[in-house]
Order: C-alpha cells, then sequence, then structure tokens
C-alpha cells in the first residue's frame, strides 16, 4: 500500500482502472461521472494508454467491444442515461463472451431525469438492461476506498468468467472525497494472457473469432447454456456482502451503496435506543447475496430495505427471504437521499406494528 | 490572517479545498467588520460549491453571486451578470471561488481589465494528498495550466495538505515541505497554512503565523 491520498470517487475508479492494468478507455461526458474521463484523458497518455472520447456512448461501447475482443483490459463509464444507450452493445460483449469493466455513476430517472444521485438503475444492471439471456457480475462500492478496490476485483472477475462486469456507484459516491489507499500497479504486459483474443495469430495458431451471432439454434443453445453454467459457479463462489450487528437483530436492514452508509447511521441510533437492528449491504448486487439474507430471516422478525429508488432491490430481498418473513420498504427517488432521522422513524413504525 | 487586498480570488486543481478556504476566509472578513461579497465561480462542477453554504453565508450578512441556476436540476454554466457589481462597489471585500484546474480558471480572463485596476491576491490552493499534485512535477504542472489562463498573476500558495478526518500536524507538515518547493521554483510565497484549530496548535511556532484555521461546512449526509 502507497501512501494515502485525497480522492473523489469517479477519480479513484479512474486511477485504479490503471493500476489494474487498463490501458484503454473509451467514454463520453455525463454528469455526474465526467471527472472519471477527464482523469482518464490526463493520465492514460502518461502511462502509454489510449483515451478516447467518442461521438457518443453507442460508439464508446462498440470500441469496448472491440479493445475487449483483442484481449486488453478494457473500461468505459457513464451515468443513467448514458448506460441505457450502451446497452445493446452490454449485450453484444455478453454474449460474445468478453471481459470488461463499465461504470455507471447513477443519477435520477427516468428519461434524462436528473444529476443528483439516485439508485434507480438496480433492475437495468442486475436484470438485463439489454436483450437476451445475460448477467452481468454488477459490484456495489460504499465508500472511496471500496471503488477503488472493486475496480480490480471486477477486471479479474470479469476476465476469470469472460463476462462484462458493472461498477454502480451513485452521484454522491462519485463526487464525494476521501483518503483512499492504492495497490501496487499491474503492468498490463504481467497479466494473464487471454488465449482466445483477436490479437494476431503470428501464423503460429488457428485464428481466433470474436462474435455473437449464432444462426442454427442448437448451437446457440448450446453456447448460452455454457454460459449459464459459469453464472451458477459465480452464485456460488462470488458473493460478497457486509453484515453489521446482524447477530441479535429484530430488524434488518438491506441497504447498498451510498444508503447502506447512512442505515448503518440509523442502526447506531436505533442501537442507542434499545431497539437491536441490523444491516446486510450487499456489495454484489449480482450474484445477490441471497443466502445470508434468508439464514438471517430465521432469526429476525423483519427486513427493511432502503434504497434511492421506488423499490428495486426489495423484490430480490423478497425472493431471498421467501415468505418467512415480512419485508418492507423505504424509499427516496429523483435525486432525493432518504435522511438519517426519517430511516429511523420508519423502522420504529414497522416494529411497532 | 495577512492583510488582505480587496479581491480575493481562489484557484487551484479539483477538489484542493478552495471552496472550504473561501467561505472560512469570508466568514473571518466578515468577523473583522469588513462588508463581504462571495462569488460562486464554479461552472465546472455543480457538487460541492460555495451555493451549498448560501444558509451559513447569508446568516452571517455575506452576499452569495452565485450561477442563477446552481443546486437546481436546470443547472448550466452561466456567469452571473452581477458579478460587475462588485468591481464598482469598492467597499465590498470580493472573493472568487473558482472552479477546478485550468478548466475552473479559463473565465476569470474576461474580467482582466477590472483585475488590472486594482491589486489582487490570487491564490493556488495546494493539498500534497490529491494524488495529481503530490509531487513537486505534478503541482508545478497544475500550477503552470492554471497560471496560463488566469490573465491575472498568481500571488501567492495556500498549503491546505490534508485527509480530511485522517489529518495529522505530520500530514500537513508534509505538504508544507512540497509548498515551500513549489514557493521555490516559482518565486512566490506560501502565504497561509491551512488546518483544524487542533492540529494548528501541534504545529512548532515557526508555522504560528501562517496558520488559518478552517471549519468544515461542506458536509456530506453521512
Amino acid at each position: 500500500m502507497e501512501k494515502k491520498v485525497l480522492m473523489k470517487g469517479n477519480e479513484a475508479l479512474a486511477e485504479a482502472a490503471m493500476r489494474s492494468g487498463c490501458r484503454h478507455f473509451f467514454g463520453y461526458p455525463i454528469t455526474p461521472q465526467t471527472e472519471l474521463a477527464a482523469y482518464m484523458a490526463k493520465q492514460m497518455p502518461k502511462r502509454g494508454g489510449t483515451f478516447l472520447q467518442a461521438e457518443s456512448e453507442v460508439a464508446a461501447i462498440n470500441m469496448v467491444y472491440g479493445a475487449a475482443g483483442a484481449g486488453a483490459r478494457v473500461m468505459t463509464s457513464s451515468s443513467s442515461p448514458g448506460i441505457s444507450l450502451k446497452q445493446e452493445g452490454i449485450s453484444y460483449i455478453a454474449g460474445a463472451d468478453l471481459p470488461c469493466v463499465i461504470i455507471n455513476i447513477v443519477r435520477g430517472g427516468p428519461g434524462l431525469g436528473g444529476i443528483q444521485p439516485a439508485q434507480s438503475d438496480y433492475f437495468q444492471a442486475t436484470k438485463g438492461g439489454g436483450h437476451g439471456d445475460y448477467r452481468l457480475l454488477v459490484y456495489a462500492p460504499s465508500s472511496v476506498q471500496e471503488m477503488a478496490d472493486l475496480v480490480g476485483v471486477a477486471f479479474d472477475k470479469a476476465d476469470t468468467y469472460r463476462m462484462p462486469a458493472m461498477i454502480m456507484g451513485d452521484g454522491m459516491l462519485g463526487q464525494m472525497m476521501e483518503p483512499v489507499s492504492f495497490k501496487e500497479p499491474i503492468a498490463p504486459e504481467d497479466l494473464p494472457q487471454k488465449e482466445w483474443a483477436t490479437c494476431g495469430t503470428g501464423m503460429k495458431r488457428k485464428k481466433n473469432i470474436i462474435n455473437s451471432l449464432y444462426l442454427t439454434p442448437d448451437e446457440l443453445e448450446e453456447l448460452n447454456d455454457a454460459r449459464l453454467k459459469r453464472y451458477e459457479t459465480i452464485l456460488k463462489d462470488e458473493v460478497l456482502f457486509e453484515e453489521y450487528q446482524t447477530e441479535d437483530a429484530e430488524l434488518i436492514f438491506v441497504a447498498y451503496g451510498t444508503i447502506a452508509r447512512i442505515v448503518m447511521s440509523s442502526v447506531n441510533t436505533l442501537r442507542e435506543q434499545g431497539i437491536k437492528a441490523g444491516l446486510i449491504r450487499p456489495i454484489t448486487l449480482w450474484p445477490f447475496p441471497s443466502e445470508i439474507i434468508n439464514q438471517r430471516a430465521d432469526s429476525a422478525k423483519m427486513f427493511l430495505t432502503v434504497e434511492m429508488s421506488q423499490g428495486q432491490m426489495v423484490e430480490d430481498v423478497r425472493l431471498a427471504v421467501n415468505g418467512k418473513k415480512p419485508v418492507y420498504f423505504y424509499g427516496r427517488n429523483g435525486g432525493m437521499v432518504p435522511e438519517q432521522e426519517a430511516i429511523v422513524e420508519e423502522a420504529k413504525k414497522y416494529l411497532q406494528k | 490572517m495577512n492583510t488582505p487586498k480587496r479581491i480575493t480570488i481562489f484557484v487551484g486543481y479539483y477538489g484542493s479545498g478552495k471552496t472550504e478556504i473561501a467561505v472560512n476566509y469570508a466568514l473571518a472578513l466578515r468577523e473583522q467588520g469588513k462588508k463581504v461579497v462571495v462569488i460562486d465561480f464554479d461552472i465546472v462542477n455543480p457538487y460541492f460549491r460555495t451555493k451549498d453554504a448560501e444558509a451559513l453565508l447569508t446568516e452571517h450578512g455575506i452576499r452569495l453571486i452565485a450561477p442563477m441556476f446552481a443546486n437546481s436540476n436546470l443547472e448550466n454554466p452561466g456567469i452571473p451578470p452581477e458579478i460587475y457589481s462588485v468591481f464598482t462597489d469598492k467597499d465590498a471585500y470580493v472573493i472568487f471561488d473558482v472552479g477546478g484546474g485550468e478548466d475552473g480558471a479559463i473565465p476569470l480572463g474576461r474580467y482582466h481589465s477590472y483585475f488590472e485596476k486594482e491589486a489582487c491576491d490570487v491564490f493556488f490552493v495546494l493539498n500534497e494528498r490529491r494524488m495529481i499534485t503530490g509531487d513537486l512535477e505534478g503541482a508545478l504542472d497544475a500550477f503552470s495550466e492554471i497560471a496560463a489562463v488566469t490573465r491575472v498573476p498568481i500571488t501567492g500558495i495556500i498549503n491546505n495538505t490534508h485527509l480530511k478526518e485522517d489529518t495529522t500536524p505530520e500530514v500537513i507538515l508534509k505538504g508544507q515541505e512540497l509548498a515551500e518547493q513549489l514557493a521555490e521554483e516559482i518565486n512566490l510565497p506560501v502565504v497561509y497554512l491551512t488546518g483544524t484549530e487542533e492540529n494548528l496548535k501541534k504545529l512548532p511556532k515557526e508555522y504560528e503565523a501562517l496558520a488559518f484555521p478552517i471549519h468544515t461546512y461542506i458536509n456530506l449526509v453521512f
């Protein structure tokens, strides 16, 4: 670990990507993630990499497709409306079994929405977004340090499973500054070779093909099912979450990202008042930490999901709890952020029922 | 505080701490009984800006001039025409809280004919713990890029080295080393060194004259 520095979430994501051996970034500016692209624009050339501001988000994601096919560690970033534009490309990348990292610094929607923080892209990130049967690895950091750490994880896992990974933050995480330390950088040439990449045969091997078009249905089904097998491994091995005071909790909050930090303060407030509250914070949104939630449903009396949306992750919490206990929801949306006191009041309301 | 000029301009790399310093500086001037105007001159980034401290400033009788739609969803990078009023009202002390980097500093250029008419304090805010300005090369780059567009000469350096709540006197002093190296390189003085009152008290005596205490006013929700 090097000396601690003060960084904005957006800058930390960019710095961590370059330290993970990413030398290709294609993007298009949009608030509230623009600092990421701006940082890349200044730093990539200094580190022998490529920064390219494409003519649109659609172009940028297809450049990612190309670079990923050639075996490069590659990243793009945007915010909600821009991520919507990228969906076709993301589906193609998933269909061609290519690794890449996509950053979504979520803002209020739908449509152009607003520029304040939100979590209303949960469905889009975890349930598809684009067409076809496919998944993204979705990571939801809740601090600048975790943003920096998860970039490396996202690149590694994307490579391991040959699939796109997404880091989902929100406007607040992207913009806020916190002390962070980085791991030692890895040079791109020190990364494991990708045997499938289209980076030139050197006349020594058979050519590789990157493709997502399969007109014979049995061939397409076979490929899709092979991918499903990988997804099953991921569901088993790659779940990340954090638990806070859940052991004896009567009410367990489920919250991710920025909100999880506010909820953590609410848990402390409730505990000070003698109310046994706890928190499960999913760090991976897909694969979702269903098992631990189901397990805790045996001891807890109820769950309260808090989101900066009208209620999206709450559906996965309900599936995980599977009817064992009631699952309630509290949220603000459109760029509004639930306040600590309001969360405490909401919890008390259900506990008194 | 040193004897302040009527116009003070804070420039610096993104996130170097210009806004926190501007707000604290305004309050310090106000405490001396001066008439104070703060200009939210950030047209680059719509977050963490002087407009966020509007209630505090107003409460202290400080006038804030901010882009018309700041902190609304209609955010647009427009410079409010009201700014011209500060060049005629010579009784007021004026603080320009400029946006980050050279992009943030460019719009200062349009006022150069006014800045030429009176001496201004133009302070380059430096945080040694910001990755890009963490060494002499990076700090020099950031300084030169900004100095090239302001059209008003930078007159001093503020060492605002901190790590938020992880700041120690050692962190501040390490930053002071870099600020002094930069000062020597560009032939300008280090005019202030900032920190919480608690941290500043722990610094060696020789820094007492430079010390400018900072309270954090622009806070997060948790």
